[in-house]
């Protein structure tokens, strides 16, 4: 039995009174993998954080695991919802270790801020997400002395200890190299596949959302433009629409999926 | 499982363990240090010890528990300040908070009223709510726009604290020859008590303010990690700060009130501190209590004697003391890895 984890209707969400989500919505069941794209601008993010509610409020209603988002208290809510947000040059000044235990905030009792010592089960879900990620090796360095596809990685593993079904990605993989993209998208999709997380992930890269999700939702200025199956999604059609700007289609030679490259200018 | 990571918490433990010891040690022995040398004998008859014993018990313990409050107190909100703005310039006296609570004090002592609450004198009252007030003020106008930045609230509290400086000169000027004497006097920054009454009037601000914020240190991390990973790891941000500006309000108005403003500790010792154990607020924030209420002691025994019979203004010796410890520290190697914040 499939469940749905979020429930939006008919969601939207001004900031200092622009209109930056107009009238969304959409299902998620668990365990789905779904990829919002969209241009710049277009309000990706700013559903992200509605869902994490790191933005309040917003016209329509969005549910969590069948309760309403307003319902829950956040520490209640981080137990649902994890998020990893945009690299954008903000770096802790704490060692791998420390910045992945905090993930486990949620589960604290009230009474641990003057505990020093962390109990076993903390211990060894931060072990467990260090070696999924693969970040074991460098745990006790801190955040400002690794790359910045490692320190991803980091971010990753910190948002995957706090145990939630939901894992929420702002452009996970855009600014690393290739190799450090693919080890990500590797590993969001081991963390799907066997842990059942479900994942939303926003990117600007049309070509790793149709590999790497089924599902994708695309955004053009706070609207709903597309939601679907990642196959219908590379049409030529679609995409002008969303993008105001006409792609050239062919064959992945391996997976023989349909692909986009950009007209040359 | 590496050594290192063994051994890290074992290590800011016992640096934890050898600062409280210096405390200690600093608490028994600043009071012997002073212009006149004190026998051993006469401490230990306060009443019948004579001359002896009234400075040591009526002027030097009094003296040197108000300047570990006061320097523990300042350093621990200024450690508060920089975690919740993840900004190093974010102190007590920045952000407007010493000021205001300095207008709630020159106003209760241009005003000439005597009240008590519950033992507690009016001027601590008062100072507290000016600190309060200050932050209301420089918090409703970070909450006018959503995405206020750090830096602009920042500007805003630099604002704020000109506009009170200029309304507490304003009450000095329009006040009588005696109050304005006492306003000045008190806004210069000393730490000259006579008897416990200071330390009793400042000790419940301090010690609730601190103990507030050894409740939050798990918040406090996460807060310099950044509002949004706060938030998505189920910190209540806005709750949490509120509770933070309640703390160092009472913190801040506790120590203005006796002391005037005295700046500097709130800004440094944090980052000392950070330097030397980390920024991991479990283990930072008794850190910094015991270093700024040791630092400031220890600045105002040197403020006492260096040129006895006369008395320097504390301030001048810890920014003389800190300033250049500060750059040797800035300069240093670990500060690139732990960042300033």
């Amino acid at each position: 039995m499939k469940k749905e984890v979020i429930e939006i209707e008919k969601f939207s969400f001004s900031i200092n009174d622009k209109k930056i989500l107009k009238n969304i919505s959409l299902t998620v069941m668990k365990g789905e993998y779904i990829s919002i794209v969209g241009p710049n601008g277009a309000g990706k993010t700013t559903l992200l954080k509605c869902l994490d509610r790191i933005y309040k409020g917003g016209v329509g209603s969005i549910k969590i695991s069948g309760k309403p988002i307003e319902k829950y208290r956040q520490r209640e809510l981080a137990q649902h919802v994890s998020y990893v947000p945009q690299a954008d040059g903000n770096i802790p000044p704490f060692t791998v270790r420390e910045f992945v235990m905090m993930g486990r905030y949620p589960y604290l009792n009230p009474f641990s801020s003057v505990n020093f010592s962390s109990n076993k089960k903390d211990e060894k879900t931060v072990q467990d997400a260090l070696s999924m990620t693969e970040t074991l090796k460098f745990s006790e360095r801190f955040l400002s002395e690794l790359s910045g596809g490692e320190r991803q990685k980091v971010f990753i593993a910190a948002a995957l200890v706090q145990e939630a079904e939901i894992l929420l990605l702002d452009e996970p993989a855009t600014f690393l190299d290739p190799k450090h993209e693919a080890g990500i998208y590797r590993l969001l999709a081991r963390a799907n596949r066997e842990k059942g997380v479900t994942i939303i992930s926003v990117t600007h890269d049309i070509n790793s959302a149709v590999m790497t999700s089924r599902r994708i939702l695309a955004l053009k200025d706070g609207v709903s433009a597309f939601c679907g199956p990642a196959g219908d999604f590379m049409n030529n059609e679609i995409l002008l629409k969303i993008y105001e700007k006409p792609f050239i289609f062919m064959k992945h030679p391996q997976t023989e999926k349909t692909i986009v490259a950009p007209e040359a200018p | 499982m590496t050594k290192t990571e063994r051994s890290e918490p074992k290590k800011k433990l016992i640096l934890l363990v050898i600062l409280l010891l210096l405390a200690g040690a600093v608490l028994a022995g600043a009071p012997m240090v002073g212009m006149k040398a004190i026998s051993l004998n006469s401490i230990l008859h306060p009443v019948s010890g004579g001359v002896d014993a009234k400075i040591f018990w009526m002027i030097r313990v009094p003296r040197v528990c108000v300047s570990f409050l006061a320097g523990a107190a300042l350093a621990v909100s200024g450690m508060a300040f920089q975690a919740m703005f993840r900004n190093p310039l974010a102190t007590p006296f920045t952000l407007g908070v010493a000021s205001g609570a300095s207008l709630g004090a020159a106003i209760y002592i241009r005003v000439g009223l005597l009240f008590n609450f519950l033992g507690i004198s009016g001027i601590s009252i008062s100072a507290f709510a000016g600190a309060t007030l200050s932050i209301l003020l420089v918090y409703g106008l970070s909450k006018v726009r959503k995405g206020f930045s750090t830096s602009t609230m920042l500007l805003a509290g630099v604002a704020i604290s000109f506009f009170f400086s200029s309304v507490i000169l304003f009450t000095q000027y329009m006040s009588n020859f005696t109050n304005s004497f006492r306003i000045l006097h008190w806004l210069m920054g000393g730490l000259e008590v006579v008897g416990f009454e200071s330390v009793l009037n400042m000790a419940p601000f301090v010690t609730s303010g601190s103990a507030i914020i050894f409740y939050m240190t798990h918040e406090l991390n996460l807060m310099v990690t950044g509002e949004e990973i706060a938030t998505s790891r189920g910190v209540n941000v806005e709750k949490t700060k509120k509770i933070l500006f309640f703390a160092t309000s009472l913190m801040v108005g506790g120590v203005v009130a006796i002391c005037g403003p005295i700046g500097f500790v709130g800004m440094m010792a944090p980052h000392i501190c950070r330097l030397l154990i980390g920024a991991d607020h479990r283990y930072l924030t008794p850190v910094t209590l015991l270093f700024g209420g040791v630092f400031l002691t220890l600045c105002d025994m040197l403020a006492r004697t260096l040129i006895a019979p006369a008395e320097m203004p504390v301030g001048i010796i810890t920014a003389l003391l800190g300033g250049p410890f500060f750059v040797w520290l800035l300069v240093g190697k670990t500060s690139s890895k732990r960042g300033i914040i």
